[in-house]
């Protein structure tokens, strides 16, 4: 898989090496470089690959693409893509002995960003028909256009990035698919950034809907304060609808019940960690919703891990980024990465590694955050970080402790893998690992999308695709025998609410319940 | 360590699953990991065993040297290929030795068309007989295969009613007029008339198979007409198109379609297609991904999950671990940037060819990426190709060459590692896409990989 990964090294290599004089200028150039110790997050990394924090696209060195390697070194050429460029993307084809060179040696070696992607796709269209947009929206181009073509028409100064990209879920199955590992979500998160930045008007309805619907957390921390008034104020009669009218935000959907006790609230008043082992911790990333919305499922997590032993840290933390990335807020997603990445490599640094609870949250620490960005530490993260049930899995003998369980009284459950969870190849571990739990049975209602994908289907304008996208996904689980649903992601779960009215549970709840922690 | 199992086969195609469900039959406990979702979604939905047997001799060449590009053939002494055949089976003595089908032998293929046929059940036809059907495909040419889609049965280029074939213009890689005149051109023993209709055009211009086909399952209002009843009355005039041989006019007793009728309720658009237009419906596979692979991967996992198989897609495995005595302990797979390693007896390999990225090349050479495998091929690269383009180009053939038994084996013939058995397309020897075998490669080498398999891990 192509990901940005080794701008850190590239980019300091670059500069203390071969960098020609003036290759870099602004940002780039200015920026205090890295150094090896405790990371202060926020202040010593490198620039953003995508957005810089000042907001402007930097430009770009002489060397920015292989096409361009045969030009004089002098020539600038402003970035067309937000400032993707590589640090190392030029070589110096004078050195090529006209007698002794292999074609390919033309072109640059080194980092070569998106292109190597983009060179990658060879336009079997996979990732569009396992769009799920695709599938309902007659408008919308589909992955391929979005993520490949588009990152080569960009490369055009003068050409837009089309505004479909923000009817783009994220929900990353295109990546999955792909066949050729073009890193094709990441194509979409870089795009849509790009758009919100320098396309989209600040001052529309659909920019401040779309800020606040990815801020959740911000609205969510305030609202938990007062949770009941919060949770009267949506039900007042008109209330949605205003939402809607003013906002965008369907009125087809109920507002998600805020808890009267935080999942930290709650961590606090228990006087935090019960088990305290030093070989043995993990570091909770609780998310938003199941900090705010169900702290059932942070509480399950706890008594889970801590019935194997471990000790459970829950460090500080802000949103993992998914709904920003998916609205093209990368500015607001880098904010929130940073705090997550300097309190996380902490945790980490103590002998911890993290565990998410939402498959949105871990998919982000894993793979978009070294995607889209480059913070210190944020590589050491990515690789320390686990779904929770994944982590017992791998680390636990589950099936043995499984076996020969008996869940009290006999359920059957619809279960629904989110598309993050598949694309971590997740999607069948819930399945499993109750297959041998003495009366539970455990249906996988199949492949299809929820269709929500976190704030999309709140979008008025979205809100009938996603229940078009989801209507598979309703008839299957109508059609499965339980009448109880299960799905690791909140929006997924809020779906299945939604459109089939049955109560959702999380499989650390049910792990909960049946190894009796 | 909690990722463990007697069998894990890598991979995610046909010869994946048929490994899988071969070994788990045998009694093993068998785990899946496959790093994409399944290329079977890339095929046409066709399960070919062998049509042709193709000439291994290179066209005359015009002057003397070793059959690599940059010397002309003789165009006038194109070797042809023997076929189409009508029994796959007595072909197979004819393959060169090193063929796969020459080494696990003609009772595999047959034990694996009769597994596919049971895991497919009433989805796919063709399982009567031996012998191969005769299947119009994308592009207007007719094809040796063994089992074809329920849906495409209609279709079937032995049948010698007339036919309608139905394209849109919006569906730009499929031109329905000219597919008809190939179709007549190959010597098809029905009258045969292409027409394009206005129906895609209600959507966006390139439109995803996905997106019609939905619109089709759900009988969506295109313009205020269902989509079923819109598409067939855009057809209905065209029911007499067909001229037969004396100038009369025939009405047509079957319709075919580019293969987007439904997903889920394809039999049913089919159905209600049918009772509209007061003929057989039948689709003709498009190029990949294809909606007869999806439907064929959808109905394979369910076959999976099933039989008790642990699967799981997303994450590629990307390195070994060995004993001391020369076996594979585990494999390494990356999820997500950290390497968990998977435990087994027995391990295996159906990571695809070239296409599917089971072979990885440079300019330096063939690597089989995973267990770094021996894949034979010419050490000058300009050898590994010939210049006639549809001749029998040796990198067709690159792949790891195994024992009878599936194990891969190394330059000296020794097997490399005794628990490790390979299927499909990383298998060499065979030039699937001239001989329409790529299939029954897969069942063949699958069905045997996974029983070997199964027998070593619980021995």
């Amino acid at each position: 898989m192509t990901r940005h990964t080794d701008d850190h090294d590239d980019s300091e290599g670059a500069n203390g090496a071969n960098e020609p004089d003036g290759a870099t200028d602004g940002d780039d150039g200015s920026e205090t470089r890295a150094s090896p110790g405790v990371p202060k997050a926020g202040r010593d990394e490198q620039p953003s690959i995508f957005v810089p924090d000042d907001g402007e696209v930097p430009e770009a060195g002489t060397d920015s693409d292989g096409a361009a390697a045969g030009d004089a070194p002098t020539a600038e050429r402003p970035a067309t893509d937000g400032g993707v460029e590589s640090a190392t993307g030029g070589s110096d084809s004078a050195e090529l002995d006209p007698d002794a060179y292999d074609p390919v040696d033309v072109f640059p070696g080194g980092d070569l960003d998106l292109r190597e992607g983009a060179d990658s796709c060879y336009k079997c269209t996979s990732c569009d028909t396992s769009c799920p947009v695709a599938e309902v929206d007659d408008e919308f181009p589909g992955p391929k256009f979005q993520g490949p073509e588009q990152w080569r028409l960009k490369r055009k100064d003068d050409h837009d990035i089309d505004e479909s990209i923000t009817s783009c879920s994220n929900c990353m199955r295109c990546d999955d698919a792909c066949p050729s590992s073009v890193p094709l979500s990441q194509m979409h998160n870089e795009a849509r950034g790009q758009f919100v930045e320098s396309q989209m008007e600040k001052l529309s309805r659909e920019y401040i809907r779309n800020r606040i619907l990815s801020n959740y957390r911000f609205f969510a921390s305030i609202a938990s304060k007062v949770p009941r008034l919060a949770n009267a104020a949506t039900k007042v009669p008109g209330a949605m609808w205003a939402g809607e009218k003013l906002l965008g935000v369907t009125s087809e959907r109920d507002f998600p019940e805020f808890a009267t006790e935080t999942f930290r609230e709650w961590w606090k008043a228990r006087g935090g960690a019960q088990v305290e082992d030093p070989d043995k911790r993990v570091a909770y990333f609780h998310g938003c919703y199941s900090n705010y919305n169900t702290p059932e499922v942070g509480k399950a997590m706890v008594r889970v891990y801590e019935h194997f032993g471990y000790e459970v840290m829950v460090p500080p933390q802000k949103c993992s980024g998914t709904p920003m990335f998916a609205n093209g807020m990368l500015k607001d997603a880098r904010r929130h990465a940073e705090t997550n990445v300097e309190s996380l490599i902490e945790a980490i640094g103590e002998g911890a590694d993290v565990i998410a609870s939402c498959t949105s949250c871990s998919m982000s620490l894993r793979q978009e955050y070294p995607e889209l960005f480059d913070i210190h530490g944020i590589e050491d993260v990515s690789e320390h970080t686990y779904e929770a049930l994944e982590y017992l899995r791998i680390n636990e003998d589950l099936e043995g402790e499984l076996a020969g369980t008996k869940l009290a009284d006999e359920q059957s459950f619809a279960y629904h893998a989110p598309c993050h969870a598949r694309n971590q190849g997740l999607s069948r571990q819930a399945v499993e690992t109750f297959r041998d739990v003495d009366g539970v049975t455990m249906e996988d209602v199949g492949d299809s999308c929820s269709g929500i994908s976190g704030t999309y289907g709140w979008k008025e304008e979205k809100y009938e695709k996603s229940m078009k996208i989801g209507e598979e996904m309703f008839e299957h689980m109508e059609d499965a025998e339980g009448d109880v649903g299960m799905t690791e992601c909140p929006t997924c779960a809020m779906q299945m609410e939604h459109g089939t009215g049955y109560e959702i549970e999380h499989p650390l709840q049910l792990l909960e319940e049946t190894v009796g922690a | 360590m909690a990722i463990d199992s007697d069998v894990l086969v890598v991979g995610g195609g046909l010869a994946a699953i048929t490994a899988a469900i071969s070994a788990s039959r045998e009694g093993a406990d068998v785990r899946l990991v496959s790093h994409k979702a399944s290329t079977l979604r890339q095929a046409s939905g066709l399960i070919d065993a062998l049509g042709y047997v193709p000439a291994t001799e290179p066209a005359t060449p015009l002057r003397e040297g070793p059959p690599t590009a940059g010397r002309e053939l003789d165009r006038d002494e194109w070797p042809d290929p023997e076929g189409p055949l009508a029994d796959p089976f007595e072909g197979i003595e004819r393959l060169p030795e090193s063929h796969p089908y020459r080494i696990v032998g003609a009772d595999a293929l047959r034990e694996g068309l009769a597994l596919f046929d049971e895991l497919a059940g009433d989805a796919y036809r063709g399982g009567h007989t031996d012998r191969n059907a005769l299947l119009p495909t994308f592009g207007g040419s007719v094809k040796p295969t063994a089992r074809y889609p329920a849906a495409a049965e209609a279709g079937l280029a032995s049948d010698d009613r007339p036919a309608l074939i139905v394209g849109f213009r919006s569906l730009t890689e499929y031109d329905a007029r000219a597919f008809a005149g190939r179709l007549e051109a190959a010597g098809v023993p029905f009258d045969v008339a292409g027409a394009e209709v206005e129906f895609a055009e209600a959507f966006r211009a390139d439109t995803k198979v996905t997106r019609l086909a939905k619109a089709l399952d759900h009988d969506e209002e295109i313009d205020g007409t269902p989509a079923r009843e819109a598409l067939a009355k855009a057809v209905a005039p065209h029911l007499h198109d067909v001229v037969d041989e004396a100038g009369g006019v025939d009405r047509v007793e079957r319709v075919g379609f580019p293969a987007f009728l439904g997903d889920d309720r394809g039999d049913a658009v089919r159905a209600e297609l049918a009772d509209r237009l007061g003929a057989d419906v039948f689709e003709i596979s498009m190029g990949p991904p294809s909606l007869p692979g999806l439907r064929l991967e959808d109905r394979l996992y369910d076959a999976l999950d099933a039989e008790g198989v642990r699967f799981e897609t997303g994450n590629p495995v990307v390195g070994v671990e060995r004993e001391a005595d020369g076996r594979v302990e585990a494999v390494a797979v990356d999820r997500k940037g950290r390497e968990t390693p998977y435990g087994a007896d027995a391990f295996v390999l159906a990571t695809g060819g070239l296409v599917g990225k089971g072979l990885d090349s440079d300019r330096e050479g063939v690597r089989e990426p995973v267990f770094d495998l021996r894949v034979e091929q010419p050490d000058d690269r300009y050898e590994w190709f010939v210049d006639d383009a549809f001749g029998d180009q040796p990198y067709a053939r690159f792949g790891v060459r195994p024992d009878e038994r599936g194990r891969p084996l190394d330059a000296d013939g020794e097997v490399q590692y005794a628990n490790v058995f390979a299927a499909g397309g990383v298998v060499g020897g065979a030039d699937v896409a001239r001989e329409k075998s790529a299939s029954g490669v897969s069942l063949a080498t699958g069905l045997v990989a996974g029983r070997q398999a199964a027998t070593e891990a619980t021995q």
